[in-house]
């Protein structure tokens, strides 16, 4: 039974910070197939088109008929527990420094059999168990067996927690409050156990509905942030940078116009100094703290999310700009995960379909509501998911984008 | 040269006539003007160092800034209003140089600033003050001194509530008095605007904007210090950059008082 | 089915001078050194001049970025038949029925097989993080335990399916550190008692430290030739009866229990002409002692699952009822990378000539070597075994 997580002990000052390591990065092209599933919080094995046989380790033919034509597909994960190690010895930095590591081989139902990490509540060789794929902290899918049915206090297993990034007894940086979006997140992370909610605030005087509620919340701690302005931000992670865990970077400026709907660039630069260079400004300021703080005991910096949006994959004409500034976006956050991966803290990127705004008003439902985008959010923090993909539109533009993007591109320019 | 500027400089070296700087520091912090999102909107101050003797430039320290023409203590030409729009010389390059250096007649409005965020200054109260101090001489600036910049606190300059924002300005028989009765050169405020926060929904919408630069005439926002200069005798001294076809700018604003 | 092999023996045939260059368990030198001293000595041992020599073959993993082809020029050999052999554990037996063949068919006439590494404070580290594609994908990640992890599993599974004791393999694991304290160049000079060994500090349970073999550095080597070119020379040979070897055996089992050894041992004992009870002493694979059981088991020597009441019922010193790895095994002697593979067949070669000094098994007359090799994933992949007869 997992013992419940409790809240650290503060740090000792005068003891050495531990510095980061990373469990063994090194893959084959081919075996990257499991982890850009794991990205998505998703196990998939090869699967032959010709002769259906499942095969792991991933390879580039079919061990059965030779054939080339495999296909990722998502699996159950059932299967039986066949067998059950505990290394006392490593020779790996990382894992000694976590020793004793429990190790699991799996029968899965499909017929393969793997090696695993496993939850401290698989019971016995013998046992059924679920295995799931997740990300590591050098950023590759793993393996993990689980137990087959919840178990209490399941999400604070020290092994699983190794490849989460749950939000329990961790401090957080919420870049804006002022948004619903903003004020959904800040109370789906207390409900997830946050210890304390950093709020950012621009232009105080604008008076948004349900900031001043956030100020009642004993973990939250309103602070002036305006990503466009670097001495602020500089000035606040001088201030916070030492102590925050995680980062949520929602602050978005999202105006509804494409190239011809509105004259000059005022706009569209509005979007690209919050959205994109937002982001660099923010990275460059938080980025070494977070990075010096990645294997800091429990509750050590851990995750850095980026609200973008799924225009970010293909520009949606009518939101043309604000699309092309997501599109910077995502592209500045894969910096940011490659730039953040030495610290072993994850970037998740977050690409909801339209959000249930003002500046939706006249798009047409399904729309994403703040509470449901929030609470993608804190699943994935929790999940150690990589990539997330909020809502209906958000799922199908997926789908389109890669069955083929040039035909999601052609579709969406109507 | 002539007497009158020895005997300036001499008075300014001995300290005889005094420098009063108008101006707030520009910086990120101050608010700019909101309006309402969909709108274009001022870039505020931003500042972004370009190397401070770092390996950017090993032996020098500089920035570069950006900001709209109406950021923090800033200067209206009349082409920032649709009123002047065609007017000749209406822009920063080309009005005439000697309006930019003035008499200023100071209205102390602090009291009743304090005690009505929406106070709008009248044709009575100009006129009471000219009883006291004398009549307003043409081509002088009015200042409406309200002590608005004593608060440091963005949020109480800036003063919103769910209905918009709440600072002082004149009211348009105000305006036009001072413009047709007594030719002032322009108008300036310690807040946001030359005109009150609620004026859109005055008679016209912004009368100080609208009449004033209708008729050619300037506005300065954003001044402090107001509570040093005497109601009447200062020289202001407002040269907005000159941007060519600039609707205003950014400025230093120096005031001339006499001992 | 029938008995007799499809294949034909290897008569006239044998193998001859082995060699073992000592063990140390860390070296500055390269695997080139190791391979050249064992070159050198069996050049010495066997009197004939280097460029007699026209056949080499070689196993190492610690040559990188070297193969057998790079290293004929290091030891200045122009051989005209060549062999490089990966297969860790199976690469004494592999070695000896290629190098068999190639004589036997006048490819080569004098085959030098050699097999060496060296150990270098973190080469171990180096060879598990790059030693398959597979391990590297989905095991290395999963803590880095090594071969260690892997055997774990095989262990564990082994002792619940078959109802195995860990004081069953400390039974093995003592006799042959009894082996080995009879062979000099073994690197354990201690002798191990069964308590001792149930409480030494776990590695990867039920792994514990003296299941799992200490990495070092050595080589081993003998020559191939006829059996009229030894007689000529006046070297003591040995005959090879019969020889198998099989890769990815049984893809389809969940778990390894068995290896190539269940498919193919009915053709090595009747291209032997002799069965397990003729077996005089078996030197098997040991990185881990279920393997030694797994060769136990399905060469022949009891039932698949039996292998507990097999090693309950014998004693395994040179002197016991079923002599084995009469030497010391890895176990005791350490592990010299690729030489370890050789292990069995030098110390096969010296009890069958008769080279064993205080160790020597009276009256061996056959020999069973048994090969293992290459923890690709989840398994085992390479096994070979070969039955030799005093000639």
């Amino acid at each position: 039974m997992t013992s419940p997580l409790t809240r650290p002990r503060r740090k000792n000052p005068v003891l050495r910070t531990r510095l980061p390591n990373l469990p063994p990065g090194g893959r084959s092209r081919v075996a990257l197939g499991l982890t850009a599933a794991a990205a998505l919080g998703r196990f998939e094995l090869q699967c032959c088109r010709d002769c259906g046989k499942v095969q792991y380790p991933p390879s580039e033919a079919c061990q059965v008929c030779l054939s080339e034509r495999l296909q990722w597909r998502e699996q159950s994960g059932a299967g039986e527990l066949l067998a059950v190690t505990e290394l006392a010895h490593s020779n790996d930095l990382f894992f000694r420094e976590r020793l004793p590591w429990r190790l699991g081989m799996v029968r899965l139902d499909c017929a393969v059999t793997v090696v695993a990490h496993l939850h401290g509540d698989c019971a016995a060789a013998g046992a059924r168990v679920r295995v799931e794929a997740v990300l590591d902290r050098s950023g590759q899918g793993v393996l993990i067996a689980m137990p087959d049915k919840e178990t209490a206090h399941m999400a604070d297993d020290p092994q699983l927690r190794e490849f989460t990034c749950d939000p329990k007894y961790r401090k957080v940086l919420v870049t804006d409050g002022r948004t619903a979006v903003g004020q959904a997140i800040v109370h789906s992370l207390i409900r997830a156990g946050a210890d304390l909610i950093w709020v950012g605030q621009s232009e105080p005087w604008k008076q948004f509905p349900g900031i001043e509620a956030l100020r009642t919340l004993p973990q939250v701690s309103l602070v002036p942030l305006d990503l466009s302005d670097s001495e602020a931000v500089s000035e606040l992670c001088a201030e916070i940078g030492g102590r925050v865990d995680i980062v949520i970077n929602n602050a978005e400026l999202h105006r509804p116009f494409g190239i011809a709907a509105r004259a000059g660039i005022e706009a569209a630069r509005a979007e690209m100094d919050i959205n994109y260079f937002g982001l660099l400004r923010l990275a460059q300021g938080l980025g070494p703290a977070l990075r010096a703080r990645g294997a800091d005991g429990q509750s050590s910096a851990v995750a850095w999310v980026n609200l973008l949006s799924i225009y970010a994959l293909s520009n949606y004409p009518p939101h043309g700009t604000f699309s092309a500034s997501k599109a910077a976006a995502l592209s500045l956050a894969q910096c940011l995960r490659a730039e953040m991966r030495p610290a072993g803290v994850r970037v998740i990127n977050v690409f909801p379909g339209p959000i249930d705004d003002e500046w939706n008003q006249t798009v047409l439902p399904p729309k994403v509501s703040a509470a449901a985008l929030a609470t993608a959010i804190t699943r994935a923090l929790q999940q150690g998911i990589e990539d997330v993909f909020p809502g209906d539109v958000a799922q199908e533009w997926l789908a389109r984008w890669r069955d083929n993007p040039k035909a999601l591109e052609r579709e969406l320019a109507g | 040269m002539s007497t009158t500027l020895l005997q300036l400089v001499s008075e300014l070296a001995s300290g005889a006539i005094r420098v009063i700087d108008l101006t707030q520091t520009l910086s990120p912090d101050f608010p700019q003007i909101a309006l309402p999102p969909e709108m274009g909107q001022c870039w505020p101050f931003r500042i972004e160092e370009i190397s401070h003797y770092d390996e950017r430039g090993p032996a020098w320290y500089w920035n570069n800034f950006s900001c709209g023409e109406h950021t923090g203590t800033h200067f209206d030409a009349p082409a920032h209003w649709v009123s002047g729009r065609d007017l000749p010389n209406n822009t920063t390059d080309t009005i005439p140089v000697g309006d930019l250096i003035g008499p200023a007649c100071v209205i102390d409005c602090s009291a009743q600033a304090a005690a009505d965020a929406d106070y709008l200054l009248d044709v009575a109260t100009i006129e009471r003050w000219e009883a006291v101090h004398g009549r307003i001489p043409p081509r002088a600036w009015l200042l409406m001194r309200t002590d608005w910049s004593k608060r440091t606190d963005p949020v109480a300059y800036q003063n919103y509530d769910e209905t918009g924002q709440h600072t002082p300005g004149p009211n348009a028989e105000a305006v036009r008095f001072l413009i047709d009765e007594r030719q002032v050169i322009g108008f300036g405020s310690e807040s946001i605007g030359t005109d009150a926060g609620q004026a859109h929904y005055q008679r016209p919408p912004y009368p100080c904007h609208y009449y004033m630069h209708g008729s050619g005439r300037y506005g300065l926002q954003c001044l402090s210090n107001l509570d040093l200069l005497p109601p009447t005798g200062a020289v202001l001294i407002c040269p907005p950059l000159k941007i060519r076809k600039g609707s205003g700018s950014p400025l230093r604003v120096l005031a001339l008082v006499g001992a | 089915m029938d008995k007799r092999s499809a294949r034909r023996g290897y008569e006239g045939v044998v193998a001859v001078v082995p060699i073992t260059v000592p063990y140390v368990r860390y070296s500055i030198r390269t695997a080139h050194w190791f391979l050249a001293r064992v070159l050198a000595e069996l050049i010495r041992a066997s009197g004939i001049d280097k460029a007699s020599i026209d056949g080499l073959c070689v196993s190492s993993f610690t040559l990188a970025p070297d193969t057998a082809i790079g290293l004929t020029q290091h030891l200045g050999v122009s051989p005209r038949w060549l062999d490089h052999i990966p297969l860790g554990g199976a690469s004494g037996v592999v070695a000896l029925r290629r190098a068999a063949r190639a004589v036997q068919c006048g490819d080569a006439q004098v085959v030098a097989c050699i097999s060496g590494d060296t150990n270098h404070v973190d080469s171990f580290r180096l060879t598990l993080s790059n030693f398959s594609s597979f391990a590297r994908d989905a095991v290395y990640p999963y803590g880095a335990g090594g071969p260690n992890a892997s055997f774990a599993f095989l262990t564990a599974n082994y002792m619940r399916e078959f109802g195995l004791e860990r004081a069953d393999f400390g039974k093995l694991c003592v006799a042959q550190r009894d082996n080995a304290l009879r062979y000099p160049q073994a690197l354990f000079k201690r002798p191990l008692g069964l308590q001792e060994y149930l409480d030494a500090r776990p590695i990867a349970e039920p792994l514990r430290l003296f299941d799992c073999v200490m990495p070092c550095a050595g080589a081993e080597g003998f020559l191939v030739m006829s059996a009229d070119r030894a007689r000529s020379l006046g070297l003591a040979a040995v005959q090879v009866l019969g020889t198998i070897e099989r890769h990815n055996s049984y893809p389809d089992d969940p778990v390894q229990v068995r290896g190539g050894w269940a498919m193919d041992r009915d053709d090595l004992y009747a291209q032997a002409g002799r069965g397990p009870q003729d077996v005089d002493l078996m030197q098997a694979y040991d990185d881990y002692p279920v393997i030694s059981l797994m060769q136990i088991e399905d060469l022949g020597f009891c039932q698949k699952g039996e292998g507990a009441r097999f090693i309950r019922e014998h004693s395994f010193t040179w002197d016991g009822n079923f002599p084995f790895n009469t030497s010391g095994g890895q176990l005791s002697v350490g592990q010299a990378g690729a030489a370890g593979g050789y292990l069995g067949m030098i110390e096969a070669l010296r009890q069958l000539t008769d080279a064993a000094a205080d160790r020597q098994v009276a009256k061996a007359q056959t020999a069973l070597v048994s090969g293992f090799g290459m923890i690709n994933f989840d398994r085992g992949l390479a096994s070979g075994a070969a039955l030799l007869g005093r000639a």
